[in-house]
């Protein structure tokens, strides 16, 4: 029986499409282009996929992209929950189907028009008697339906807990966007910002000003998995996966987990984190460059810690000083991120997480033999380090 | 005609920028007493610099001037421009023409600025010179997709010197068919936008009936005697299906909060300030605060719970400061 997935699998293809603020097609169109690309990017047809899956916020329908693209036959067919939670669930996925054997190939994808049709800053509100309508009904007639306000409520507990001002945060923002403008693919390329810019910018939710806050974005970004074994005859040198995990932790809510002891840390990283390092064997040292989820600056403060890439609480000053800039500690969200890039759910993260695996990243770091890739906060995650063939 | 292609579209949006719209446009009239006395009027601006020529002699400007804000007053044509009959399309028409064929047939004025270089005097002969600045790329708005126009106007007198500038901008727009609004309440009045309302549900309805009776309930497991919020229909320490409730007393303590200002949700006023309350019970509620400017709001400070109606239908336990 196998014990460890630990380098059994490897991303061998990524494909995105544009990042764009209206695509004018479809999001059918969006994931069957992405997924082809990514098929095509491993050098595979789509006859050798035999698993699917994606998001339960994706408007698409997985067996719908499989007829689309001409995958014949699914043994797979899956969609992960809790979106911005849910990008290394795919691949968690693929995992497991591969290194168990029940699947050769697995495509994993994300394709939305988030600005130009149903943008995440409408926020919740309304529809059918469900569970998830019950629970948004705390909040809703309150006018706090935004995931910006429900991360800013941790951020402000946060900041006066340890006493941490938005100059970490500003700091993130400013070496994003710097990212970005090296790279093409990027809705902010060749556009930077100033620190001045950053705190000129207006209030969206207090604490976060809009530089805090990622893009609303139209794109696809899709992803192909397959044995370790399998992906070294393949054209591109294989991103293995060292390790990879899912994590809700207790009294967990989507977006609102707000009644927890302590609101400042979120503790389903903490386990996520704990699984990755445990299978892979690494540490936080071990750790050249990272791609965090970044729906809002704060987040990569939780994540980092949970991490352990610094004491609880001390993020916020670990980031200063160019902690996450090209010559940094740790070089983080080096496609500019989901604040720079574009919002493709945190597949185009992992997408740039392989880039630079593979040595092909516009920013490409100095060392990147083993990079972290995360997923969103303050809803059940995922992660995954990904690391070069042995 | 047909519809252009996007790119297309675009490539010849981009050959007006930096045209000028036209020729000058030369005043009617020169800047004069009547004018400005109407305009006061109508404004309701009782500076008397503008209308008093007695005490203008004894201000600085020495005899009546005009108010800065009519700057661009002295050069619009009247009932002509009203009813589109000025003649020849200037560029901006045209611009306006292309953007219509194409089905941005919307338009509304988004902003406007100016800028004074001196006071105008009855006798000024003021022209404008406007320039088509930029254009931007296509944008989605609440109104629909469509394209900003930003236009500079450069005011001269008589010598040709600067008085003044304006820029102005327009959003041509694809209009969107809206959903119907809710029903009037009242006879012909659009009906005043609500808040959302809760979805109610079996395990959330008996808390919301509660608080249209003006009590904060707490949720309790009858076995173990946990309580618990928001509800759920078993108790997460020992199981139990088995609950009733306790009346809170309403006191608590800023947990955490956030003041909203963007984007802004009908049925709101912003900045909107939400917040997580500690109840002295030990259970947490998210609500709004109210009754306190936002810079006020410190976690940790003690509030009250305050049932209250946010419209006819809607009651919501609020939160107050409290001594």
């Amino acid at each position: 029986m196998l014990t460890s997935i630990k380098d059994e699998c490897a991303i061998a293809g990524i494909g995105m499409t544009e990042i764009s603020k209206n695509s004018g097609r479809s999001e059918l169109q969006l994931a069957a282009e992405c997924v082809k690309a990514a098929i095509e990017d491993a050098g595979l047809k789509p006859t050798d996929i035999d698993g699917m899956t994606g998001f339960t916020l994706d408007h698409t329908d997985e067996i719908e992209v499989a007829r689309t693209v001409g995958i014949p036959e699914l043994r797979l067919f899956s969609r992960m929950p809790h979106g911005g939670g849910a990008p290394m669930s795919l691949v968690h996925q693929a995992v497991m189907a591969i290194a168990t054997g029940m699947c050769k190939a697995v495509v994993g994808y994300r394709a939305m028009n988030g600005r130009s049709e149903a943008r995440y800053s409408a926020g919740v509100g309304g529809g059918a008697e469900t569970p998830d309508q019950i629970q948004w009904s705390w909040y809703m007639p309150y006018g706090f339906v935004t995931p910006t306000c429900w991360v800013a409520m941790h951020t402000q507990r946060y900041m006066y807990e340890y006493g941490a001002t938005d100059e970490g945060l500003a700091e993130i923002a400013v070496t994003q966007r710097t990212y970005a403008c090296n790279n093409p693919r990027a809705l902010f390329y060749g556009r930077p910002i100033t620190v001045d810019d950053y705190y000129n910018s207006p209030w969206i939710v207090e604490p976060f000003r809009l530089y805090d806050c990622c893009l609303e974005t139209d794109g696809g970004a899709a992803f192909v998995a397959t044995s370790t074994e399998r992906a070294k005859d393949l054209p591109h040198p294989p991103a293995v996966i060292r390790g990879v995990a899912q994590g809700a932790a207790h009294d967990q809510e989507v977006m609102t987990s707000f009644y927890r002891e302590n609101i400042t840390y979120l503790p389903e990283y903490d386990l996520v984190a704990d699984q990755c390092y445990a299978q892979s064997g690494l540490g936080p040292d071990d750790i050249d460059a990272a791609i965090i989820y970044d729906a809002f600056t704060s987040i990569i403060l939780f994540q980092l810690e949970s991490f352990r890439f610094c004491k609880r609480g001390e993020a916020h000053e670990f980031v200063k000083g160019g902690t996450l800039g090209p010559d940094g500690r740790l070089p983080c969200n080096t496609n500019g991120g989901q604040l720079s890039e574009g919002y493709v759910h945190g597949i185009n993260g992992l997408a740039e997480g392989v880039r630079l695996i593979r040595g092909t990243s516009l920013n490409q770091t100095k060392k990147s033999d083993h990079v972290l890739v995360t997923s969103g906060a303050s809803m059940p995650t995922s992660a995954a380090i990904l690391g070069k063939l042995n | 005609m047909s519809k252009l292609p996007k790119e297309e579209l675009e490539k010849k949006l981009a050959t007006f920028v930096g045209l000028q719209i036209g020729p000058p446009q030369e005043p009617l009239e020169p800047v004069n007493e009547s004018m400005i006395f109407h305009w006061c009027e109508a404004l309701g601006d009782n500076n008397s610099i503008y209308t008093d020529s007695e005490a203008a002699k004894k201000s600085v400007h020495k005899g009546i001037v005009a108010p800065p804000a009519m700057l661009q007053v002295w050069s619009m044509r009247g009932l002509e421009m009203y009813r589109g009959t000025g003649g020849a399309r200037d560029k901006q028409g045209e611009l306006h023409a292309l953007l219509t064929e194409n089905g941005y047939s919307g338009v509304v004025a988004t902003n406007c600025e100016q800028g004074y270089t001196r006071y105008l005097r009855p006798g000024d002969r003021i022209s404008a010179q406007t320039v088509i600045e930029s254009i931007s790329e296509e944008k989605a708005t609440a109104l629909g997709i469509g394209y900003f126009i930003n236009t500079r106007t450069t005011f001269r007198d008589h010598n040709g010197e600067d008085v003044g500038w304006m820029t102005f901008r327009v959003l041509k727009f694809k209009s969107e068919a809206k959903p119907q609004a809710a029903p009037a309440d009242g006879a012909g009045a659009p009906a005043a936008p609500k808040r959302m309302r809760p979805v109610l549900g079996h395990d959330n309805k008996w808390w919301w009936d509660r608080i249209n009776e003006d009590k904060l309930p707490i949720q309790r497991c009858k076995q173990c005697g946990t309580l618990r919020h928001p509800t759920r229909p078993m108790c997460w320490k020992c199981q139990s299906l088995e609950w009733d409730y306790v009346v809170a007393s309403g006191k608590g303590i800023v947990y955490s909060f956030v003041v909203i200002h963007h984007p802004p949700f009908p049925g709101f006023e912003y900045p909107l300030i939400a917040a997580v309350i500690e109840l002295e019970e030990g259970t947490r509620i998210v609500s709004n605060l109210v009754g306190i400017d936002p810079k006020d709001v410190k976690i940790g400070m003690p509030v009250k719970a305050s049932i209250e109606n946010v419209d006819e239908t809607l009651k919501l336990p609020l939160f107050r400061p409290s001594s």
